[in-house]
């Protein structure tokens, strides 16, 4: 039997011949997969859903109006917003440079024996309850820097960032002007951002590619020169990527800062001050006695949370993945 | 089949349509007849393979040859149909093994797969399990059931058939990663033998191993060629005239899909080949 | 017969000459030397001395934290200039660095030392009485002593709102995570996008949306049931994104190699990626877990606060550690504060304990590829908080 086969040079359909059993299996976790995506698409829509209404009553005073006097049916999150802002920022400040210093100290610096161990210090520093940081901070931190702040007021009060509406000099000292200040709220938010940004910058740190570190040594370079030519510019990515992740967690860091910060809804920037108030702070101490109304008023500044979260840590992805140290944990 | 000297010819391609003896419609004892029919691919609009025939018969071990990049392996990936596994792969052409194409709408493609074998490049063991579950992994993987004193059997068998029984068969318990990287790779060779193939395709097989333990494997081969039609890639010429008997030669030219130069008994292919490519390749002037 | 040196004959048994080398110890080749310690440890006093006298005396500032900053700074430039005398600039800048880099890591570690530290011993006196893990506080008011009362109700919500977790965010999460790897396409690609987004949103956003669906939408109360579902839907992402992780790290080559033997795709996954990858999983499960456990904004919306038992998550109020600990410091009462804090003590326990298990789990899983492969390294998902 002869078989004449004429070439015929165009791609053909290849039928997979899927076993039943993978046409399940692929379609269950695929099902799967859909239910998880509709639950936080769920979250998202439902959340922006009721932030129609409200703009609908209140319009565009919400985002004005810094007062949030239900009975008065006057609220706005304009306070609200600023101090979750400055919060995080007094967080971030706090945070990175020591991030920083941590994690190229864990990973240029430290004895090759102490470097897992310091790792997991800084994951198990990440996993400590928010809490018991709040309890620390509330309870141990504050007093001693009612100090701090009365000395920066003191001598850098021109600025009005430090600006505090009590007299500094002041035979007795209004302590309680001082305490459950953003200041304060921010650098106990700091230990939480912290070992976040600090596993991230780290673990980039770490990929620096062996390579151009003897070149940078072989040139006679100094340990910090080596960092400052190689280390430093390939972890870019991870540095900003890592920080902006602290950034989201500080943004809506609820627990330490509804017990730190007093509540008070001035528009304000003078974060040594008595009083404040940020979104997740808001949202957990007012939705008990919120009726219908407000209940919405309050989603809708949690849709604005969200909604900021969700680009900061966009923001904070992108510059992961598009740094040399992204591209190559892709592979 | 060859395709005309280039000396003739501008082109690889040029070869009009393939003519075939009629194959044998049942399998030979030890083997089957794989029958490549015009085999051409792509990888999304890159055609990486052309119009690439082939057959390779039982009872022979075939080598492909030929510089590193020209289509050796992706043409030995379309043979078990591991090619299709990359989502923008595109194929043209039939498979045949004993007659039937492996590609048609019925064929089931874990069956092809159970009958035509594969050994990869770099060993891959199962590093859970242990090297007696390593060998029968293949059984277990496709639910097969086999009684316990056959399981012992096989896995004997197999690890015999590989040459790797006897420095073995005192620790059959001990994880499958444990050993060196030449035995590891010879219970790759027995874990695919278990499922009894009809032929077995490796995949530059020595390439991560010392010349002893390549040695070893290459007697395998050589032991294992009456039972199973054998199909080795390889880029060490040296090992394609030890081991195989028949060597078809790719090659692909500058921004064109690889392709068969020549095809042809190994004592012809490296003493007195047709096409003055071959001829460049196997006396080392390229590579 | 006395031979002197001078004339004695070599032994006539000697073969070529061959030196015999008297065996050498390895140099030593750290390049740290007296004067590196010995600069450090010296600019470190004489800061401290200098400080002293200009601060104490001199200056109108008190308390310790100025003090040990205007150290800190002095010990900074007494340092450099103890260096800069014998060596060029890039050394004695990189010298600095290194200071400032290892006291910059002290703090932190510091800081953390002191958190726990300061806990544990505000803890300490509720703590020794046994009744504190074995009552409730039913009964038992702001200012009973503390040899009432106690917070085992607390504990068994916790565990048992972490149980439900577990159970509803495990499955999911795993099977995303497969999907991902295993299955994945552009709809894989936009599941990953998702659910790292949703790794990063705040934890309160989610209970208030389980609080506005299920307690006010559908009218449930606020059992230990919507509390562990509101901590699920935080543990969801997180397991989804580190399983993922250490699915990926199954080397490709296994997975082929089980198609190539003809198993389907979905035998290949169970019985070779899934235990292969089970070290990696079961990290980041327990990590989930130690995350689940301390989780608190949530809490503060979906759960009542029960002072009393209740280990029927589907009827009444259910107390837990992290919502005690928040009610207990916000008391005047200091009886009730000391409580709090020994119910932190005892959620940073469980949080150790949980991150001790992976470590072992690592470690035992180390062991065991060492002993299989000695030269094969086994990688591991990187931290907890990245990707």
């Amino acid at each position: 039997m002869d078989v004449s086969v004429s070439p015929v040079d165009e791609p053909r359909t290849i039928h997979p011949g899927t076993p039943r059993v993978d046409r399940v299996f692929h379609g269950s976790v695929r099902a799967v997969a859909l239910v998880v995506l509709v639950i936080f698409g769920a979250i998202g829509l439902f959340l922006g859903a009721k932030s129609i209404s409200t703009f609908h009553l209140y319009g565009g005073r919400f985002l004005t109006e810094s007062d949030w006097e239900p009975s008065l049916n006057r609220i706005g999150i304009s306070s609200t917003l600023l101090g979750t802002m400055l919060v995080a920022l007094t967080a971030l400040i706090i945070a990175f440079p020591l991030a920083l210093a941590t994690a190229l100290y864990i990973s240029e610096y430290a004895p090759a024996r102490l470097k897992p161990a310091l790792v997991s210090l800084v994951d198990v520093m990440a996993a400590v309850p928010s809490i018991i940081y709040a309890a620390w901070g509330f309870f141990l931190l504050m007093p001693h820097m009612i100090g701090v702040s009365h000395w920066l007021h003191q001598y850098l009060g021109f600025i009005p960032l430090f600006r505090v509406d009590t007299d500094p000099n002041a035979a007795v000292l209004a302590q309680a002007r001082y305490t459950g200040s953003m200041f304060i709220a921010g650098i106990v938010v700091s230990m939480m951002v912290l070992p976040i940004a600090c596993a991230v910058m780290r673990g980039v740190f770490a990929q620096a590619p062996i390579g151009e570190r003897e070149a940078a040594y072989a040139l006679g370079g100094t340990r910090w020169g080596m960092i400052r030519t190689v280390v430093l510019p390939f972890g870019r990515g991870g540095i900003i990527g890592g920080t902006m992740l602290g950034l989201g967690r500080a943004l809506g860091e609820t627990v330490a800062v509804a017990i730190i910060l007093s509540a008070a809804f001035d528009f304000k920037f003078r974060v040594l001050e008595n009083g404040g108030s940020t979104i997740s702070k808001l949202i957990a101490e007012r939705f008990g006695d919120a009726t219908t109304v407000q209940l919405a008023a309050l989603l809708t500044a949690g849709f604005v949370l969200f909604v900021l979260t969700l680009i900061v840590n966009t923001i904070a992805a992108i510059f992961i993945s598009r740094s040399r140290s992204g591209a190559a944990t892709e592979a | 089949m060859s395709l005309p000297p280039r000396s003739d010819t501008p082109s690889i391609i040029d070869a009009g349509p393939i003519v075939l003896d009629a194959p044998d419609m049942e399998p030979a004892k030890g083997g089957a007849h794989l029958d490549a029919m015009n085999i051409s691919a792509w990888f999304g609009s890159n055609k990486v393979l052309e119009l690439v025939s082939l057959s390779m018969n039982p009872g022979t071990v075939t080598a492909l040859i030929g510089p590193s990049g020209c289509g050796k392996s992706t043409f030995l990936r379309i043979l078990n149909r591991m090619h299709e596994m990359v989502p923008s792969a595109k194929l043209a052409g039939e498979v045949r093994l004993n007659g039937e194409d492996i590609y048609g709408p019925e064929q089931r493609v874990t069956e092809t797969r159970k009958r035509i074998g594969m050994v990869f490049q770099k060993p891959n063991p199962f590093p859970t399990m242990s090297i007696a579950e390593n060998v029968i992994a293949g059984l277990k993987l496709t639910g097969r059931k086999e009684r316990r004193a056959e399981r012992a059997e096989l896995v004997e068998r197999s690890l015999l058939r590989a040459g790797v029984w006897n420095e073995v068969k005192d620790r059959l318990d001990e994880p499958g990663g444990a050993l060196s990287g030449g035995q590891q790779q010879r219970l790759c060779i027995a874990r695919a033998l278990a499922v009894d193939p009809d032929v077995l395709l490796m995949d530059e097989p020595c390439s991560a191993l010392d010349p002893t333990s390549t040695g070893r494997i290459e007697e395998t081969i050589s032991e294992l060629m009456s039972e199973v039609t054998i199909v080795i890639v390889t880029h060490n010429m040296q090992q394609a005239a030890r081991v195989s008997q028949r060597c078809a030669f790719f090659l692909a030219e500058a921004g064109t899909p690889g392709g068969i130069v020549e095809s042809g008994s190994t004592e012809k292919i490296f003493g007195d080949p047709d096409d003055l490519r071959t001829k460049d390749y196997v006396h080392g002037r390229f590579g | 017969m006395s031979i002197s040196p001078l004339t004695a004959s070599p032994p006539a048994t000697v073969g070529p000459s061959e030196p015999v080398l008297d065996p050498q110890p390895p140099r030593p080749l750290s390049t740290r030397t007296l004067d590196d310690v010995l600069s450090v440890v010296g600019s470190a006093l004489g800061s401290f001395a200098g400080t002293w006298v200009v601060y104490v005396q001199l200056l109108p500032l008190s308390g310790v934290l100025g003090f040990a900053i205007c150290w800190y700074v002095a010990f900074l430039i007494m340092y450099a200039s103890v260096n800069a005398l014998t060596h060029p600039r890039p050394i004695v800048v990189s010298k600095l660095m290194t200071v400032v880099m290892t006291s910059a890591a002290l703090l932190v570690g510091l800081s953390l030392a002191t958190v726990i530290v300061y806990t544990a011993g505000k803890g300490l006196k509720a703590l020794i009485h046994l009744n504190f893990f074995t009552r409730d506080m039913a009964g038992v008011g702001p200012t009973t002593a503390l040899d009432q009362g106690g917070i085992a109700h607390a504990i068994v919500g916790s565990l048992i709102m972490l149980g439900i977790a577990v159970a509803v965010s495990l499955p999911f999460g795993l099977a995303t995570a497969v999907f991902m790897t295993e299955v994945g396409g552009w709809f894989g690609k936009v599941v990953r996008t998702v659910v790292e987004a949703m790794t990063a949103v705040p934890d309160l956003l989610a209970g208030l949306f389980v609080y506005v669906t299920l307690i006010v939408g559908l009218g449930w109360e606020r059992t230990g049931l919507a509390a562990a579902i509101a901590i699920s839907v935080t543990m969801i992402p997180i397991v989804a994104r580190s399983a993922e992780v250490a699915l990926r790290v199954v080397p490709g080559g296994l997975r082929e190699a089980g198609l190539a033997l003809g198993a389907s795709h979905w035998q290949t996954v169970r019985r070779v990626v899934l235990p292969t990858a089970r070290p990696g999983l079961a990290t980041a499960l327990i990590l989930a877990m130690a995350r689940g456990v301390g989780e608190t904004a949530p809490l503060l919306i979906v759960s009542g606060a029960s002072t009393f038992m209740n280990a029927n998550p589907t009827t009444g109020p259910m107390n837990s550690l992290p919502l005690f600990i928040y009610s207990a410091i916000r008391s005047p009462e200091p009886l009730t504060i000391e409580r709090g804090f020994a119910a932190a003590v005892v959620l940073l326990a469980i949080v150790f304990v949980l991150f001790a298990v992976t470590r072992l789990l690592a470690f035992f899983s180390v062991k065991k590829f060492l002993k299989r492969h000695p030269t094969q390294e086994m990688a591991t998902p990187g931290g907890l908080w990245t990707s």
